[in-house]
């Protein structure tokens, strides 16, 4: 896969992004689970590779998380499950940052030990599981706990395996952070479209939902084009990620037209059919 | 992409709050702007003291707080190792933990930033209760969340809680215990972040906790400091502090690492101290290492034995399997059962400024019961690690040990466990068994 083809899935209108926790519960599960989202009109699927503190999760993947925790799913287990995938449509690697920077780190810890006193950055980063997860077909990465502050070194990666680096755009985004994020993604971007974490609302916000205040204020730099082609606005679980995993599945679907026009309220059904309060 | 993309990179990650290599602030982006309107507002209130925030700050801990707390020499310690040892007295500050020295500072700069709810984790209790008190004090709605191992194991602090008028909710995902109560706090201000603020109770998560946290806990060190001009006539020749997450820690050393900036401190007192040995001593638990295949280490001993990694916001030393997956922490003592510790510690052990080191369960009961008897002290279980310090300790003294709380709390646990391992220091409670 490249990054074109995550581009693709978006040029021909709403595309619909599943979400799986890849393991839950077994390894043969989720590529049965992934092919049928896939049969069942998926444009682009969100593989969770599970991490043991998912903080941006709500209760509903936290448990899927852990069911393929206890089964043993581990980062070279995900990576074969994506090699075995037979779906035609891309992959997206959604995982928290210390697993990514973790990866290969056992060698490059001891490396850095040899040579003490030199800069730290040498030792881990995300260059080895970037590299791993380009050859095993993955083609682009979405990390909640990476803000675009902290993205360099796993943008670079990424830039040298042109793999995509998606951003979350969140309610709270201001226009300022938008345009370090538009500088940043490739691919699509997530629009979050409530305040919390993940899941159907098991707590109530206790502000009201509203798309992100980036998207409604005018800023300087108009998304351009390309990034108008990346849009994407979280929905909820379609029935077909329902029949799929009975649990964990989440489902975004994604509107070219709906960034540019839609950043306002009228484009974002989904924030409204999560919310609590509608 | 874009040239800017690239040219922005280096000074977008060399901003403030790393610590070397540590630091940072890894938290999804819908907590990004919360982030930095706080380090916005550390910056203007504290560092800065706008609108007198910092000499308000220092007056109400000082009025509501009961500081400065003693430093006493500890007679019956001394004569048995044969040095000065000095016992800085956070256990009386009110609530009985140095916790409220943080807890205090940060609902206060709620306040001055606008915002209309509190949030806080806690493991031993001994933050929530703390933040209960100063939202009570300050009049401020507050919710607790807590693991339902900590919850079971510290009943008292969560009375404490609701007699302050907090919302207490236990977290029961995982080992039920301090990590998982930061998950889930931090879920709740990612979903509430626009009135709320996030009381974090250590010098960990995002910056500017790290940094703010160590500032306002930095009161501690700077006590200490003219004290021992004082009582001692020259600085200690080591501190001793137990190190979970690290507040306590950081605030007994700050000001002698020379990294602390709280306005309105005495002259001198934070200047560097490069002669004052900097001990910082982990729950060495029952065992030192990690059990890889059952994602468990039987310690909370992340500096001495942890490795590089990213945790609620922060790049810091973890305990971790070798994939980057988090492990469940042990201690006896809640508060220092943590698989993280303070970016700012990471950084200052491996600058070799300061030393850690650890002491497993027994020894900690141990020095719980020697300081109960010989100095009239009942300590919390984690500043009991500091104490039982004092056995290996190789040096002529004078030492100064952050007495970080006492241990009210513990008693039930203390009892339990001292039957258990048949410890000849506890006293009998058999007559008193139903």
């Amino acid at each position: 896969m490249t990054r074109s083809e995550i581009r693709a899935a978006f040029e021909d209108g709403p595309a619909l992004v599943s979400y799986v926790a890849a393991g839950d519960p077994s390894v043969e599960a989720s590529k049965e689970y992934v092919e049928a989202l896939v049969d069942g009109g998926s444009d682009v699927i969100e593989l969770g590779l599970p991490f043991s503190e998912p903080v941006a999760e709500g209760t509903t993947i936290q448990n899927a998380i852990k069911r393929a925790l206890n089964a043993g799913m581990t980062p070279d287990a995900y990576l074969d499950l994506v090699r075995d995938l037979d779906v035609d449509v891309p992959v997206v690697c959604m995982t928290y940052y210390n697993l990514i920077y973790q990866y290969g780190e056992s060698e490059a810890r001891s490396a850095s030990e040899n040579a003490s006193g030199d800069e730290p950055r040498a030792s881990g980063g995300p260059e080895e599981f970037v590299a791993a997860a380009a050859e095993a077909g993955i083609s682009g990465f979405v990390v909640p706990d990476l803000p675009v502050d902290e993205s360099g070194p796993m943008y670079e990666a990424c830039r040298e395996h042109g793999l995509d680096l998606i951003f979350i755009v969140a309610p709270t985004t201001t226009p300022e952070r938008l345009e370090r994020m538009l500088d940043r993604t490739t691919g699509f971007v997530y629009v979050q479209g409530r305040l919390g974490t993940t899941a159907p609302a098991t707590r109530s916000a206790r502000t009201r939902p509203r798309p992100s205040n980036a998207c409604r204020t005018p800023t300087s730099r108009r998304p351009s084009a390309s990034a108008s082609r990346r849009a994407s606005r979280p929905a909820r679980s379609s029935p077909a990620a329902r029949t799929a995993s009975s649990s964990g599945a989440r489902t975004s679907t994604s509107s070219p037209r709906a960034w540019r026009t839609t950043c306002p309220r009228r484009t974002s059904p989904t924030a409204s059919n999560r919310s609590p309060r509608s | 992409m874009s040239e800017r993309g690239t040219t922005t990179t280096d000074e977008q990650e060399t901003r403030a709050g790393k610590f070397g290599a540590y630091g940072g602030q890894y938290v999804p982006e819908v907590l990004m702007p919360a982030v930095e309107e706080l380090a916005d507002a550390y910056e203007r209130y504290v560092l800065a003291n706008e609108d007198g925030f910092v000499d308000d700050f220092r007056a109400r801990i000082r009025e509501f707080g009961g500081r400065p707390t003693p430093l006493s020499r500890a007679e019956n310690l001394s004569e048995r190792y044969g040095f000065d040892v000095y016992l800085k007295r956070e256990d009386l500050l009110h609530g009985g933990a140095h916790k409220l020295n943080n807890a205090l500072g940060q609902v206060l700069l709620a306040k001055y930033m606008g915002k209309e709810r509190i949030v806080a984790e806690t493991g031993a209790g001994q933050h929530g209760t703390a933040t209960a008190m100063a939202c009570a004090y300050l009049d401020m709605p507050c919710e607790i969340y807590m693991g339902r191992t900590d919850v079971n194991r510290q009943r008292p602090n969560v009375f404490r809680m609701r007699i302050h008028d907090a919302e207490v909710n236990p977290v029961d995902v995982g080992s039920g215990t301090l990590k998982e109560a930061i998950n889930e706090t931090m879920r709740d201000w990612a979903t509430n972040v626009e009135d709320t603020h996030y009381v974090i109770g250590s010098v960990v998560g995002p910056h500017p906790f790290p940094a703010m946290v160590r500032d306002f806990q930095s009161v501690i060190s700077e006590e200490v400091r003219e004290q021992s001009r004082e009582k001692l006539g020259e600085l200690p020749e080591a501190v001793v502090a137990c190190a979970g997450g690290g507040s306590n820690t950081m605030g007994a050393f700050a000001a002698f690492a020379g990294s602390a900036s709280l306005p309105g401190a005495p002259e001198g007192t934070h200047d560097p101290a490069p002669d004052v040995d900097l001990l910082a001593v982990e729950a060495g638990g029952s065992s030192l290492g990690v059990d890889e295949s059952e994602g468990y280490a039987p310690n909370s001993a992340s500096l001495s034995t942890g490795s590089e990694g990213v945790l609620h916001g922060a790049r810091t030393k973890l305990l971790q399997t070798e994939e980057g997956q988090i492990v469940e922490s042990h201690s006896v003592s809640a508060g220092l059962d943590y698989a993280g510790v303070g970016p700012e510690l990471a950084h200052l052990v491996d600058e070799g400024r300061v030393t850690p080191v650890n002491v497993d369960d027994d020894a900690a009961l141990e020095a719980f019961h020697r300081l109960s008897r010989e100095e009239g002290i009942i300590p919390a279980l984690e500043s009991s690690h500091a104490i039982a310090y004092l056995e290996e300790y190789e040096g002529d003294g004078p030492v100064v040990v952050n007495v970080s709380g006492r241990g009210d709390k513990d008693l039930d646990t203390v009892i339990e466990e001292s039957t258990a391992r048949d410890l000849d220091a506890a006293p009998s409670m058999e007559v008193f068994e139903e």
